[in-house]
């Protein structure tokens, strides 16, 4: 390896550049609200159908659909649509931001001689 | 059962064999680079990496497993597939960007990228190669336990000689196509597995005129349990243990080695991204069709016949079949149970071997001082020394209840792997030290709670019904070895010293994981 100074130097000066901060942090606060919302979410659901079974069992009018299968395909709605929330957000938002940050180190690399 | 026509279900698996291997060998390259061998050459496009995913993690387990569950137990069948579903959030939020930025071709890459090389790469790999063993032997185990259900072949040689076979394709799949090969080989699987469930699911639709309601009342009336069958309860009776499992399936998915190593074949972090989105979609199609299949089972075949079929709950799937579209469409179906395994132990040899040679051999007994080619070759011979183990361990625990070992598998990838993987993403402070204690700690209480429990010894369904040391409770050491493993990163992480290069390392790491700056480019030849 040639000297690997300047990768770190620049890493952390751009570790500490605004810009990078900003990125961390939206990156943050979008995903750990919704990751405690979704393992909560579930958590809520296997403890319902361990604790509270009866619940579940209960059955929809005189259909043969009961709560507990309501609350299951929920969870897939739920999967299915943070899935898709997440994507169009990274898509859109945070590519967007990242893409001039990941330029700017890897032009420095070229620049630095490596 | 007479019914079995085991001619149709060889001629329909053998067209499976005979295109895959065709196949493999076309992409092969005897000369290949590590890039190529290991990660193919980053060269899938997120679409085809995503249908990979879903033949790597839709096991036969998941298939025959959560189908035959369903026909017997009703909801709690379906309970255990949303675990496997919701786990891969914590994949897609959390882990398979950053992780393909980091890494080249392993786990053990990323974990040890900013932390003390051999040491951490060390626990990483045997995490690693824990996790693969595990998973592999309860593959191998339940192909033989097929056997006498899917091609009506019964007694322990025929057994044998199943699960020897299905080892010599799974080394022939690797050692020739690497991780091209291993791909096609998933994805043609995936696209079978997912296509023949549903037009298994059309098919039962249609003769309840696309009416759910009908479908659960005609079940409810199959089956003796009643109206239980519609809510938790049959097959899970201790609900903290089924927390456990809960917990160990969630945290779990996205520590699997292999299914980690998936997000190297494509070329940047947006394709791994767009892989995972492609996965989770096929992922929870797939899970909805076994709701309906399980059911459709229940109703059509009966849970009783279900139960006294040779293979019990695993021939559910099959017996629907049988049932609705006679012995071609039985035999369609059995050959696509097969297909999965194979392309499941494929996808675990090639992340075992890959491990190995890449981490233990190059990284840590070479010092990455290797010949060009020397790394490749270690790795086939690798493949074949873990197919020869994963034959003879099958063949071994072929009699053994072995559904464990994948409830094993999920417990010491959300122990060993995932909390040193989320803190070394986010935790600035984290070092070496609380790498090393989560990642032992979380390992070695999976397996101790394994072994005391009532799984190994104190029930007459135990590995050792006669003997009795099982003090703890549960079957599965989830909920107390993940806890235990963060709790032992943060404590180590405060005990031991940070190295001299702790924050120049942390900055690389953290730059390079949420910009993408400097992550393994694709390899175009």
């Amino acid at each position: 390896m040639p000297d690997s100074d300047p990768i770190a130097e620049r890493s952390l000066q751009m570790q500490a550049s605004p810009e990078f901060q900003r990125l961390r942090s939206r990156f943050m606060r979008f995903i750990v609200p919704l990751t405690v919302l979704f393992l909560a979410w579930y958590l809520a659901y296997v403890l319902i159908a361990g604790f509270a079974p009866d619940f579940f069992a209960t059955r929809l009018g005189d259909s043969y659909i009961t709560v507990g299968l309501l609350f299951g395909l929920a969870q897939f709605v739920s999967t299915f649509a943070i899935t898709m929330l997440y994507s169009r957000w990274a898509n859109r938002v945070y590519d967007r931001d990242a893409e001039p940050l990941r330029e700017q180190m890897e032009h420095a690399a070229m620049v630095g001689g490596r | 059962m007479e019914e079995i026509n085991p001619l149709i279900n060889m001629i329909v698996f053998g067209a499976f064999v005979a295109v895959t291997l065709f196949i493999v060998f076309r992409v092969s390259r005897r000369k290949a680079t590590e890039n190529e061998f290991y990660a193919a050459g980053r060269s899938f496009s997120g679409r085809q990496n995503g249908v990979a995913i879903a033949g790597d993690y839709l096991s036969a387990a998941s298939f025959l497993g959560i189908c035959g569950a369903i026909a017997v137990a009703g909801y709690d069948g379906f309970l255990y597939s949303i675990g496997f579903l919701v786990a891969w959030l914590v994949a897609l939020l959390l882990v398979a960007e950053l992780l393909r930025n980091t890494g080249r071709f392993t786990m053990a890459d990323v974990l040890s990228f900013r932390l003390k090389q051999r040491p951490v790469r060390m626990a990483a790999a045997l995490a690693t190669l824990a996790v693969c063993f595990f998973y592999l032997v309860a593959q191998m185990a339940g192909a033989g336990g097929l056997v006498a259900l899917l091609m009506g072949f019964e007694g322990t040689l025929a057994t044998s000689i199943t699960i020897a076979v299905v080892g010599i394709l799974m080394i022939v799949y690797v050692i020739v196509g690497g991780m091209k090969g291993t791909t096609w080989v998933q994805i043609i699987k995936a696209v079978l597995l997912i296509a023949g469930a549903g037009i298994m699911t059309l098919i039962v639709l249609f003769m309840v005129q696309f009416d759910f309601n009908e479908l659960l009342a005609r079940a409810v009336e199959a089956s003796p349990e009643g109206e239980a069958i519609l809510a938790p309860g049959l097959k899970y009776t201790n609900p903290v243990d089924f927390l456990s499992l809960g917990l160990a399936l969630v945290l779990g998915t996205a520590g699997l080695p292999h299914v980690l190593m998936r997000f190297y074949t494509v070329p940047s972090a947006r394709e791994a991204r767009r892989s995972v989105v492609w996965a989770i979609w096929l992922i929870g199609i797939f899970y909805l069709f076994t709701l309906v299949l399980g059911f459709g089972a229940g109703a059509l075949v009966g849970p009783e016949t279900i139960r006294e079929a040779p293979g019990g709950e695993n021939a559910a799937a099959p017996l629907l079949a049988l049932a609705l579209g006679g012995p071609v469409l039985m035999a369609v179906i059995s050959a696509i149970a097969f297909a999965t395994i194979l392309a499941v132990v494929a996808g675990l040899a090639i992340t075992a071997a890959t491990s190995f040679a890449h981490d233990i051999y190059a990284s840590i007994i070479k010092r990455g001082d290797v010949q060009p080619g020397a790394e490749v070759k270690v790795a086939r011979i690798t493949v074949v020394v873990i197919g020869v183990i994963a034959i003879l361990g099958g063949i071994l625990a072929q009699n053994q209840n072995v559904a464990f070992l994948v409830a094993l598998a999920f417990a010491v990838a959300a122990s060993a792997n995932l909390p040193t993987i989320i803190y070394s993403l986010f935790w600035r402070r984290f070092n070496t030290g609380g790498a090393l204690w989560s990642m032992y700690g979380g390992l070695i209480a999976c397996v101790l709670l394994i072994v005391l429990s009532p799984v190994v010894s104190g029930r007459e369904t135990s590995i050792f019904p006669d003997a009795d040391f099982a003090i703890f409770p549960l079957a599965n050491p989830g909920i107390v070895s993940i806890p235990l493993a963060f709790v032992l990163g943060v404590i180590g992480t405060l005990v031991t010293k940070q190295s001299a290069d702790h924050a120049v390392k942390q900055a690389e790491m953290e730059v390079r994981s949420f910009t993408g700056a400097g992550a393994e480019k694709a390899s175009d030849h």
